[in-house]
């Protein structure tokens, strides 16, 4: 009881820790292939101390809405990424949520940053909404569509069981998951506004979305917006490491040394997923905003796909 | 007991709509209306609530009304104690806001007689007990419902949706009439008692099974029988658009569930093909639809059209499970859709409500013309936000939970046998997760376009909060969107009866559950905590507000919008509802609306403005509606000739058809 309570405080806080540290690395090894210096590992945190230190400006026409939602983003963001198994399963709350409320709780997030976007009543802010919810209305679906394989594979929608059930070598090679790999990381590009559905480096391109809704937020609000988005990366990470890589992952009641060696792995599969993604995104150009939908809508019948195998057999 | 209070009620509702004809006019008449039809509601709601959770036994009570022969049947079991409560919980709300909004009719003499009268054909629907009963509230609850959608007849609109509203609703009742007649056989069994004891022909089965599709689900609102539907909720008063959308389509679903699990007999496999292809087609039409859409409330009843098809995927899964045997897991997705049932019940009557807010603080329905209500109706936009967030199905609210348990249900589908089930039920889940997100993208538009931004036009901006009374009623249909999300289980376990006596067998009882979470099926399989997911959130929430404030800067100063250095001061600037849509459109609507957009763009020099002209074109009405008048216009067209003809004609052809019938008597085998 007291571990997996102290577990699960551990990893509410290693998540919490180590999100900025993810996105500054991928930032560093971009630059390092770019043959650029690039910015420090602990940039990310820089950048959200100094924000959280300067004034808040807020445009005339914010609502209290606008004031409210960074918080609330932030908390969807958090349960969420707190509810993901990183370096051992069986966590205290796993039971109050299956994968299905993950991914609906990052929904609330995006529906809240959407009108976020729509509040002040600018132009980037509407065009950056109104297309994070296009490229939503595709990935979400996608989205459920692995977990459905994923539940028909182990049984269950719960994240834990998925993982204890593919970390036991039960499940061996199958060709669905196979599909369901594929689709979960074209969702994951496009959830996290990555290249090439979308740049995070950018600010001033009519292509950009994230960065669009978020335009006018500024200081702590913006530290907080920015921290989510940082959550919300590490949180696919840690999905794709605790399904796809479940080697090291500690048991439920293991002792000390396996808890180590859980932590130890996860930082090593987060510095694997995390490297990838730098070498993908510095291979690839972006795309145009209605190439994605063409994009997304291969991961969906990927997904579709994998549970149609499923349902047929489920040795598939 | 309980079936005497309700026949009670709806007595009693007939009378208020007599004294109603007396009082035309006056203010009494308004709040002796609605404030009788509120306390009536209330008492339904009690005696229907006590029938249901302490599961009192099936009542029966015949009077002598109705055909002689069989008088009127009437019967309160646990599926029509549900009923009442969705429809009674709907007629309180809907009666308490209307204390206030009501003050802004223009034509009271036209609404006030007759919302009673809608009530109490609701109410005796759902506890009739025989054909005859039944197709008499069913007739009834529909014309007076007409009657409401066309209060405001001065409208052009709504002439026409009162026209084809009225098409429909007939059409409808033919098809039951059809359905009951082949039901109760050729000895005219028209009890239903008798019709559960008997038994259909199976040749009759995929006849009585379409045509009870038809019958209901023209009310319900099933593509593509929803064409009446976006044109008549949104034309009657808010109140009652509430009550059309939240409580009649529910009617029609009980009509559904009452004829095809409990009168129709033994479910095949197919029943269930049939439903979930109709159900998962109308889940993402209807969203589609609504998301093309800038009038607010029309917006509001196409998205109804999808949270119908949520329900039809429950029905049918239910079917399919029951019809092998798989009694627990038909248990499971017949929870969900009643579940969904009172959710939709809950969340679209606060949606319609805030609409009539907006509707008479702006007199504008139009979003385009609407924005940054937030600033002048908090209460308003904080209650329409609640329900935007529920209706999208995210957590922690009550949306969410109705369409978690169905795709619980979808998941425990490889279990059933049937080749055509394994492969269409796939399918409809990626039709259901898709409608969910576009149902989120549809209520940040609604809400976004209506409520935040810069007011677009001089009615937006001078806006005001709406009165007391509409917001109690708000408040309390958006606590129970939250009650609803976050203690599920204690709404599973009143619904255990109902689908014990309807598909025979019920989820297992989540009291007993530690910390009052659900588990539909094992807790190995999957479990949700509502009340734990929504405390977490609100945790973290607050711990992260203190953290910010105890060691952050807290100034804040106010500016001009930032907008990448450009911000115009102009409001016609901002994304319209219109805009908003378009990226969706150019994804979906090009291959369902045929969308087309033209930029008119005027030569250098020219003066005239660039105009974008978009192009929607409604493929069911085109394909489906459009022949069919065609083909009745031509038909009366021709038949008008008969009109004109001499007496000598007419009479040749009284003889020649009774000569005709006498022949077909005599050679009748």
């Amino acid at each position: 009881m007291t571990t997996t309570l102290a577990v699960q405080a551990a990893q509410m806080l290693l998540v919490l820790g180590l999100a900025p540290l993810l996105v500054g690395f991928v930032r560093k090894v971009k630059a390092r292939l770019l043959r650029r210096q690039g910015p420090p590992l602990i940039q990310p945190y820089r950048d959200l101390i100094r924000l959280l230190r300067k004034d808040l400006v807020l445009a005339t026409s914010a609502s209290w809405l606008f004031r409210a939602i960074p918080y609330l983003i932030f908390a969807a963001t958090w349960v969420a990424a707190a509810l993901v198994p990183t370096f051992a399963t069986g966590l205290m709350f796993s039971w109050s949520a299956d994968l299905i409320v993950i991914i609906a709780l990052l929904g609330l997030a995006r529906f809240f940053l959407a009108l976020a976007g729509l509040d002040v009543g600018t132009s980037f802010g509407g065009i950056g909404s109104s297309r994070e919810v296009m490229i939503a209305s595709l990935a979400e679906p996608a989205m459920l569509m692995i977990v459905f394989t994923l539940a028909l594979a182990a049984g269950s929608t719960q994240l834990s069981t998925m993982a204890e059930y593919l970390a036991s070598g039960e499940a061996g090679l199958r060709f669905s998951l196979g599909l369901a790999l594929i689709a979960l990381i074209i969702v994951a590009i496009a959830e996290n506004a990555r290249i090439p559905v979308d740049n995070p480096a950018t600010h001033l391109e009519l292509t950009m979305v994230h960065e669009a809704m978020v335009l006018e937020y500024s200081g702590r609000h913006l530290a907080l917006i920015d921290l989510s988005a940082e959550l919300k990366l590490l949180l696919y990470v840690s999905l794709i490491a605790c399904l796809f890589m479940p080697w090291g992952i500690a048991a439920p009641d293991a002792g000390l040394e396996a808890l180590l060696i859980g932590v130890i792995a996860y930082i090593a599969k987060l510095t694997a997923v995390g490297f990838l993604l730098a070498v993908f995104e510095t291979s690839i150009a972006k795309m145009r905003v209605f190439r994605v939908p063409e994009f997304l809508g291969v991961a969906l019948m990927l997904a579709l796909l994998a549970t149609l195998l499923l349902f047929v057999s489920r040795s598939l | 007991m309980t079936l005497v209070v309700v026949l009670a009620i709806a007595a009693a509702l007939l009378i208020v709509s007599a004294l109603s004809l007396a009082l035309l006019g006056t203010a009494l008449g308004r709040i002796l209306v609605y404030g009788i039809s509120l306390t009536l509601a209330g008492i339904g709601l009690a005696a229907a609530l006590g029938a249901l959770i302490g599961q009192v036994p099936t009542e029966t009570l015949t009077l002598p009304l109705g055909l002689p022969w069989i008088g009127a049947h009437f019967r309160l079991d646990a599926l029509s104690a549900f009923f009442l409560v969705v429809v009674n919980l709907g007629g309180g709300a809907a009666s308490l806001y209307a204390l206030g909004f009501g003050r802004h009719e223009t034509a009271p003499q036209r609404v006030l007689p007759f919302y009673p009268l809608f009530l109490a054909g609701m109410t005796l629907v759902v506890i009739a007990d025989d054909a005859f009963t039944f197709l008499f509230s069913w007739e009834f609850m529909s014309l007076s419902s007409w009657a409401l959608v066309m209060a405001h007849d001065h409208v052009r609109e709504n002439l026409r949706a009162g026209y084809v509203y009225l098409v429909m609703a007939s059409f409808g009742t033919l098809a039951l009439l059809i359905a009951f007649g082949l039901l109760a056989g050729p000895d005219g069994a028209y009890a239903f008692d008798a019709i559960r004891n008997s038994q259909v022909a199976p040749g009759l089965v995929p006849l009585v099974l379409i045509l009870v599709l038809i019958g209901s689900g023209s009310k319900a609102g099933l593509v593509p029988l929803h064409a009446w539907l976006p044109l008549a909720h949104p034309a009657a008063p808010s109140h009652v658009s509430g009550l059309l959308s939240g409580v009649m389509t529910k009617v029609a679903v009980y009509a559904f569930a009452r004829i095809v699990f409990d009168l129709l007999g033994d479910p095949a496999w197919w029943w269930s093909m049939v439903v979930l292809a109709l159900a998962g087609i109308t889940c993402v039409m209807g969203v589609l639809y609504a998301l093309m859409q800038h009038d607010l409330k029309r917006l509001l009843a196409y998205h109804t059209v999808e949270n119908i098809g949520i329900i039809f995927i429950g029905l049918g899964l239910a079917l399919g499970f029951q019809a092998y045997g798989l009694g627990w897991a038909a248990a499971l997705a017949f929870t969900a859709a009643l579940l969904h049932v009172l959710n939709h019940s809950l969340f679209k009557h606060l949606l319609f409500l805030g609409s009539g807010a907006v509707l008479t603080a702006t007199g504008e329905r139009n979003m385009e013309h609407l924005g940054g209500l937030i600033h002048r109706m908090p209460l308003t936009a904080f209650t329409f936000l609640v329900g935007c967030v529920a209706i999208s199905a995210l957590p922690p609210l009550n949306g969410f939970v109705s369409e978690w348990l169905t795709f619980q249900a979808i998941l425990q589908s490889p279990q059933l046998p049937s080749w055509g089930l394994k492969f269409l039920i796939p399918a409809v889940g990626s039709l259901l997760a898709l409608s969910a997100a576009l149902a989120a993208a549809c209520f940040v538009k609604a809400f976004g376009i209506t409520f935040l931004g810069r007011p677009r036009t001089e009615a937006a901006r001078r806006a005001h909060e709406t009165d007391a009374f509409s917001l109690t009623s708000m408040f309390t249909l958006a606590t129970l969107c939250l009650i609803a999300g976050i203690l599920p289980g204690y709404f599973i376990d009143a619904l255990a009866p109902v689908a014990k006596s309807m598909v025979g067998e019920s989820m297992p009882l989540q009291h007993g559950v530690p910390f009052l979470s659900i588990v539909p099926i094992a807790e190995g399989r999957s479990s949700y905590n509502g009340l734990l997911v929504f405390l977490f959130m609100v945790v973290s929430g607050v711990a992260a507000a203190i953290v910010i404030h105890r060691f952050a800067s807290d100034r804040i100063r106010r500016g001009p919008a930032w907008d990448c250095g450009y911000p115009d001061p102009s409001t016609q600037t901002q994304y319209t509802s219109s805009s908003f849509a378009q990226p969706i459109r150019r994804v979906f609507g090009t291959l369902v609306f045929r969308a087309s957009e033209q930029v008119d763009m005027p030569p250098p020099g020219d003066q005239r403005p660039a105009r974008l002209v978009v192009r929607l074109t409604d493929t069911i009405w085109d394909a489906l509606y459009e022949p069919i008048a065609v083909v009745v216009g031509t038909i009366a067209d021709r038949l008008n000739r008969l009109q004109y003809l001499s007496i000598r004609h007419y009479l040749g052809f009284v003889f020649v058809s009774l000569v005709g019938l006498l022949l077909v008597l005599a050679i009748w085998p």
